[in-house]
Parts: structure tokens; C-alpha cells; sequence
């Protein structure tokens, strides 16, 4: 196909294989301790797994499987406030997919749905849209989440209802940022990365400024990354080179897709309808400062937090999960407790088991289950 | 010969006048003869059902000739929208259940048709619907010999749900087995991977792609038969239809406590499939099928089988996907395209498509 399998071409993809082992053979350090490499965006991982990459690639360079899985880190408490906005009478509660399945502390939307909501999966905040115009006697709540990917959509979406004076349409802001998100994994003391691969539609959305700060203020190397499989191999090499030459610069791998600058009209609508809110509940990772957003005040009629009443309940992650020690690359997933025993694709306890792109459904699905849990048990944990 | 009396009392009544079902299309009385007579009986016409008996009844001498053990097996259809780009429901449910007769290694003869219509359903949609049956039928060599029909209150049902029930005959010496799988042998499947799946997700309109993915929905007796004749000796098959093509290897491989290694160059997948399971983030190796047999195929006998298979009209995309190895046992491994592995499981709950 084309535009597709230029991208997967495995006599580049040998080149690229061989280039990666000479530098990484030159890297001091590498004698001492394996090179940890995040991939931050759930995107990023799916692809890794999806074509054996890991496996791939020299012992001494380690992929640590980010947050970047905004399903994944979604807490609780915001699943439950869903279930509660969808079983509200009159309610038309439309979401993404892969959102459906994300265990609340009592039930799923998909268990929801089944137990009698009215809840719509759609493909884009637009159809929602139009479910609200089509439904001029019910209330159509959409469940807005995602990272700066996919908050101009949303935001249009909005700008647009307004336009069209729908007022029977509402969004459930969980909107989520990347850059406090990579600071914080940044400050956690544990934190052994030595570079970043950066999302690659989030940089569609921002431009690439404003990740300067990881290479100016915490010297570390990151390089902007698409999601096909010779993508992520180029970018490894572009991250190796930079540490190889004790560079530490951030560069655009993604050219093809990544303006410096960003999408502008994109980044208006956005900065139009949302604000930064002081801060918001991860999953797995605790609060952290300004890495959500919420809707202004002006739009205050098209958000579904003032519009209805959320219980907006703190709920804490089960006490045997150790999604945050993953997702900060502290510990592997395999390594967790109850990484698929209790916690597996059929029944996650975990956030990180739930959506394709969470690192340990990807292990779990594409990994070799019973290797890993014989390692697992060698290690003692 | 057609019975005199039966044809005098077919052509007596049995005339559906209305547009649409209603309640009393259920209820046993002459609105339910009529629709029953007209719609069903018309389409089907056969001897057997003809007679209007509570079953049909086989001459056991004529099943005997065949072969030495019976099959049967069935199967409900509740597939959303009634009619997709390459089918409908009624070709559904032939084609689905004469299919799951043939990768059993036997020939199919008879169906049952159960029918839950919902009230307000469109008559002459039910008449495509009916048609569309019998016309699969006779592709496949299959009678409807008896049936039922119900009708529940709208909001009961989506529509129309059909059951069929098949019964066929297993020729002496076919033995086949999701047991059989054996170190060395070809996985074979008869072409293009995916299309139900997605011709049905694209027949939702739910995604305004502009596509033209047709649904493989085709009964494969024919081309199954001639496999066998080649080679008697298959050890399994199966159709892969909801779970896809994965499911079913993976059935293989946990059965016969083998490995499956899929060649991910080798496996045909249309672009338009490809191109939508790209944007919706699917797996076209878990997408439906409903035309598509996999088997596997002892490997001296494969390039037979599979220049069989590629002589045949439902066939000519036949590939060799993969072969059976020892271990890792009851694992499907895929090797990539791009030179990686990865484990092929089964699915969990639903694919969904992915946000970003």
C-alpha cells in the first residue's frame, strides 16, 4: 500500500538494525548499565510490539514504555463520573472506542451500556455533533479525552456548536497535556532515562519548542517521532548519535508530518476554548500540576462538569498495582505483582492493561506470557 | 412429482398482501399462513417442505449412500445492517451454516430456517431476504426442507434474527480434526483475509469512507469438496468467521499442541482492508470472514492442494500462509514484514478502535 509500506521496508529496516549496533557499541556507558530509552506515546508502543521492534534491537538499549496512553491514565474516579453523566435520564453519552472498557470503581461504560445507558461509540466529536442536532430532545454528552492530538477536534467541535447555537450538546473535558506529564518523569528521583522519543501527533498539534525544555534544562536528548516502524528505528539512531556525541538537542525526526511551529489555527481553536486547569488526577502517576485542561468560563453551557452534577470522586488505584513504577520506567511490566494473574486483559486492575497501547496489555498481547512470568519469578518480585 | 393436493392448496391462498409485519403475522392465523406460504414456501419451494409437515422427513438408504456419519450443526445470524455490499442476511445464513457442515469434510443436504421477526420489518425486504436464501441454496446443492417463524413486538429484536440448522453426510475415510494439526504441515487459505469484517464495519456508514469492500460471503462446499478429493488426508479446517483468521489458528494450535508461524508477507489483504484497519487501528488477521476456509494441509500434499484450490472459482487468491512447527507449542506466531515476531493470541472481548 502506498504512503504505508515505504514505511516498513525490512531491507531499511536492516540497514537501520546494523547502524543502531555500531553506535550503540561506541557509547561508554553502555558497559556498565543498558541505554533507557522512553518512548512516551501509546502509539509509539502498539507499533514496537506490533512489529517485534524490541527484540530487535541491541541488549544494551532498554525501551521504557511511557504514559502516553491517554485511556490508560485515565483514574477512576473520571470513569465513574462517565458512568454517572451516561445513566442520567434523557442522556446520550458518546465516546472513543477504547474508552469503553476502562474499569471504573463499580462498572465499565461498556458495562453500563449493557445494564441499560444510552452510550454511542463515535469516531470523531463531530458526529457527536450531530447526534445532538438529529436528537433535539436529548442531551448529548461527548467524553472528550486525549492529549493536544486530539483537543483541536474537540475544540472545533465546540466553537462549532456555538456557531450553530446547538445547546443540547456537551463535552466531559479530560483533556490531558504532555509537557507537565514529561517534567514530572523527569523530577521523579528514581528516573534512570537517558532519552526521549517524543509523540509525534502531539508535535503536530504544539510544534517541537515546546520540548526545549528537556534538552535545556534537564540535558537530556529527544527526538520526534512518527509511528511507522522505520520511524521509531531512524529515531532511535537520531537519539544514540546525540548521546554518542554527548549532544543533547531536540530534534524532528517527523518531518514530514511536524511543523516547527505547530498547527496554528489548531493551537487558536484550542487555546480559545480550554484552559489549564491547576492540576489533574493520573492514573498510576498521582496529580501533577497543570497537565489537564478545562473549558472557560465563556463556554461554560457546553461543559458537561457544570452543566449536570459529577460526584467528581477521588478513587485510589488498587493498592497491588504498580502502574506508576511502570509507567516511570522503574520497573518492567512483567515485574508487577499481579501482571496477568489478577490483573490480565479479561479483567485489568490495572490502567496500563486496558487499551492496546498501554505497555502491559501490549506485553501481554504480543509478549511471551509464559517466559515473562517464569522471569518475573526468578527476579523474586 | 408435486403432489396434486398440495398444489391445489398452495394455489388456494398464501397470497401476502401487506407492506409491513405485524403482530398478526405471528399469530397463527391466516396472516401468518399467507406470509409463511407466499414469502417462505414460494422462495424455498421443495418437495419436502411442500408437504407442510411439522418435520421434514430423509429416506435414511439415501443419506447411507453418501456416507457412513451424519453432521450437523447450527448457527443464529443477527448481523446489523440486513444487507451489506457482497450479501445479506438470508445468504448469510446458507452460506454460514451449509460452511461449518463443509470443514467437517461433509456434504451438506438439508437446512432449517427459524425466523424472530420484528413487527413493522418491511415485506418485501423479507422477499429479497427469502430469495436471497434460496438462490444460496441452490449454489450450494442445500434444501430448506422445514422452518419456523416468529414475530415479537417491536424493540424484542433488531429487525430479523434467522437460525438455520444443517445436516449433512461425512463420505467414508474423511477425518478431519482441530486436533490433527502435525509439525511440518502448510497452513493454507483460500484468498483475501478481512473483507466481511470490514465491508460490514463500512456498510454501518458510521465512517464515511469512501469504499467499495464487498463481504466474502460464499458457500464453500464446492471448493472444499475438490480440496478433498485432492487430498483426503487434510488433517483440519475451519472457516474463520467472527475472531477471524487468528482465532481459528489459535483453536489449531492449543488443540494439536503444535506451533502455527503465519508469514505476515504471505497473507492476502485487499488495500481498501488494509487501508481501513490502518486508520481504525484493527488487526485484519482478527477481522470476520465469511468465505474463507483455513486449513491445514500435510505438506507433501500442499502444492496439490493449493493448485486445486486456485483452479477453483472461490479459490483463485489461494495462498500458503504459514507452516506447523513443534514449539513454542499452542502459540500462533506471526514473523512480520518488517523481519520482527510477534504472538498472535487469541482476542479479548471486542476490537475497539483506538483514539490516536
Amino acid at each position: 500500500m502506498k504512503y504505508v509500506d515505504e514505511f516498513r521496508d525490512p531491507e531499511k529496516a536492516k540497514l537501520l538494525i546494523d547502524e543502531i549496533a555500531a553506535v550503540t557499541g561506541q557509547i561508554e556507558t553502555t558497559q556498565q548499565r543498558p541505554l533507557q530509552l522512553m518512548e512516551f506515546c501509546g502509539g509509539h508502543t502498539h507499533t514496537i510490539f506490533r512489529y517485534g521492534i524490541e527484540q530487535m534491537l541491541p541488549k544494551a538499549i532498554e525501551l521504557i514504555h511511557g504514559p502516553g496512553c491517554p485511556v490508560c491514565v485515565l483514574p477512576m474516579g473520571r470513569v465513574d463520573d462517565c458512568v454517572t453523566l451516561a445513566e442520567r435520564p434523557n442522556v446520550i453519552f458518546t465516546t472513543f472506542g477504547d474508552a469503553m472498557r476502562v474499569p471504573g470503581s463499580k462498572k465499565s461504560l461498556l458495562q453500563a451500556k449493557a445494564d441499560g445507558a444510552d452510550i454511542r461509540m463515535v469516531y470523531s466529536p463531530l458526529d457527536a455533533l450531530d447526534l445532538a442536532r438529529n436528537n433535539p430532545e436529548k442531551e448529548i454528552i461527548f467524553f472528550a479525552l486525549g492529549f493536544e492530538t486530539t483537543m483541536p477536534s474537540t475544540a472545533l467541535t465546540v466553537l462549532q456548536a456555538e456557531q450553530d447555537n446547538v445547546r443540547n450538546f456537551s463535552l466531559f473535558c479530560n483533556h490531558i497535556t504532555t509537557v507537565p506529564t514529561i517534567k514530572a518523569i523527569l523530577d521523579s528521583p528514581d528516573m534512570q532515562i537517558d532519552g526521549f522519543l517524543a509523540p509525534g501527533h502531539v508535535s503536530m498539534v504544539v510544534g517541537a519548542r515546546p520540548f526545549d525544555f528537556v534538552a535545556e534544562t534537564y540535558e537530556k536528548p529527544l527526538v520526534i517521532t512518527g509511528f511507522e516502524p522505520l520511524d521509531i528505528l531512524q529515531s532511535i539512531w537520531m537519539l544514540l548519535k546525540q548521546l554518542n556525541e554527548k549532544r543533547h538537542d531536540v530534534e524532528n525526526q517527523y518531518v514530514r508530518i511536524v511543523p516547527e511551529n505547530g498547527n496554528e489555527p489548531g493551537m487558536d481553536a484550542l487555546s480559545k476554548v480550554f484552559e489549564l486547569r491547576e492540576f489533574f488526577e493520573w492514573r498510576g502517576l498521582g496529580s501533577i500540576d497543570h497537565s489537564g485542561v478545562r473549558m472557560r468560563d465563556e463556554f461554560a453551557a457546553y461543559d458537561a462538569e457544570r452543566k449536570f452534577s459529577v460526584p467528581n470522586l477521588k478513587i485510589a488505584d488498587p493498592k497491588s498495582c504498580q502502574c506508576g513504577e511502570v509507567l516511570k520506567g522503574v520497573i518492567r511490566p512483567w515485574e508487577c505483582k499481579v501482571f496477568g494473574t489478577q490483573c490480565n486483559p479479561e479483567t485489568p486492575m490495572g490502567a496500563l492493561m486496558v487499551s492496546t497501547e498501554g505497555a502491559c496489555a501490549a506485553y501481554y498481547n504480543f509478549g511471551n506470557l509464559d517466559e515473562l512470568l517464569k522471569k518475573r519469578e526468578a527476579v523474586g518480585t | 412429482m408435486k403432489n396434486q393436493a398440495v398444489v391445489n392448496l398452495r394455489q388456494r391462498n398464501k397470497i401476502c398482501r401487506a407492506n409491513t409485519i405485524t403482530m398478526a403475522h405471528g399469530s397463527g392465523g391466516k396472516a401468518m399462513r399467507d406470509l409463511i406460504g407466499d414469502v417462505f414456501v414460494g422462495a424455498f419451494d421443495n418437495e419436502e417442505l411442500n408437504k407442510l409437515e411439522d418435520q421434514a422427513r430423509f429416506d435414511l438408504k439415501s443419506l447411507t449412500a453418501v456416507g457412513d456419519r451424519l453432521a450437523m450443526t447450527t448457527d443464529s445470524y443477527v448481523v446489523d445492517p440486513l444487507f451489506f455490499p457482497g450479501g445479506d442476511i438470508g445468504k448469510l445464513a446458507i452460506a454460514g451454516t451449509v460452511n461449518d457442515l463443509a470443514v467437517g469434510g461433509a456434504r451438506p443436504l438439508y437446512l432449517t430456517c427459524g425466523m424472530i421477526i420484528e413487527e413493522g420489518m418491511s415485506v418485501d425486504d423479507l422477499r429479497y431476504i427469502a430469495a436471497s436464501m434460496r438462490e444460496t441454496a441452490d449454489q450450494a446443492d442445500v434444501k430448506i426442507v422445514t422452518g419456523d417463524t416468529k414475530v415479537v413486538p417491536r424493540g424484542a429484536a433488531d429487525k430479523l434474527f434467522i437460525n438455520t440448522a444443517g445436516v449433512g453426510v461425512i463420505p467414508a475415510g474423511i477425518n478431519l480434526g482441530s486436533h490433527l494439526a502435525q509439525p511440518g504441515d502448510a497452513v493454507i487459505i483460500n484468498g483475501y483475509i478481512g473483507d466481511h469484517g470490514a465491508a460490514i464495519v463500512d456498510a454501518r456508514g458510521e465512517l464515511a469512507l469512501q469504499n467499495t469492500i464487498e463481504s466474502d460471503c460464499q458457500p464453500l462446499y464446492s471448493l472444499i469438496h475438490t480440496m478433498l478429493q485432492v487430498c483426503p488426508e487434510i488433517h483440519c479446517m475451519r472457516d474463520a468467521t467472527r475472531g477471524g483468521i487468528a482465532t481459528v489458528l489459535n483453536e489449531f494450535a492449543i488443540a494439536s499442541n503444535v506451533c502455527i508461524r503465519l508469514n505476515e508477507k504471505a497473507l492476502p489483504v485487499r488495500d481498501e482492508v488494509r487501508g481501513m484497519c490502518e486508520i481504525l487501528g484493527l488487526d485484519p488477521l482478527y477481522l470476520a470472514n465469511e468465505g474463507k476456509v483455513v486449513a491445514i494441509v500435510p505438506a507433501p500434499m500442499a502444492e496439490k492442494v493449493l493448485q486445486a484450490m486456485q483452479g477453483h472459482p472461490d479459490g483463485s487468491h489461494s495462498t500458503i500462509v504459514g507452516e506447523v512447527t513443534e514449539k513454542p507449542a499452542t502459540t500462533v506466531i506471526l514473523s512480520t514484514l518488517f523481519g520482527g515476531e510477534r504472538i498472535v493470541d487469541m482476542l479479548v472481548g471486542e476490537q475497539l478502535p483506538r483514539i490516536c
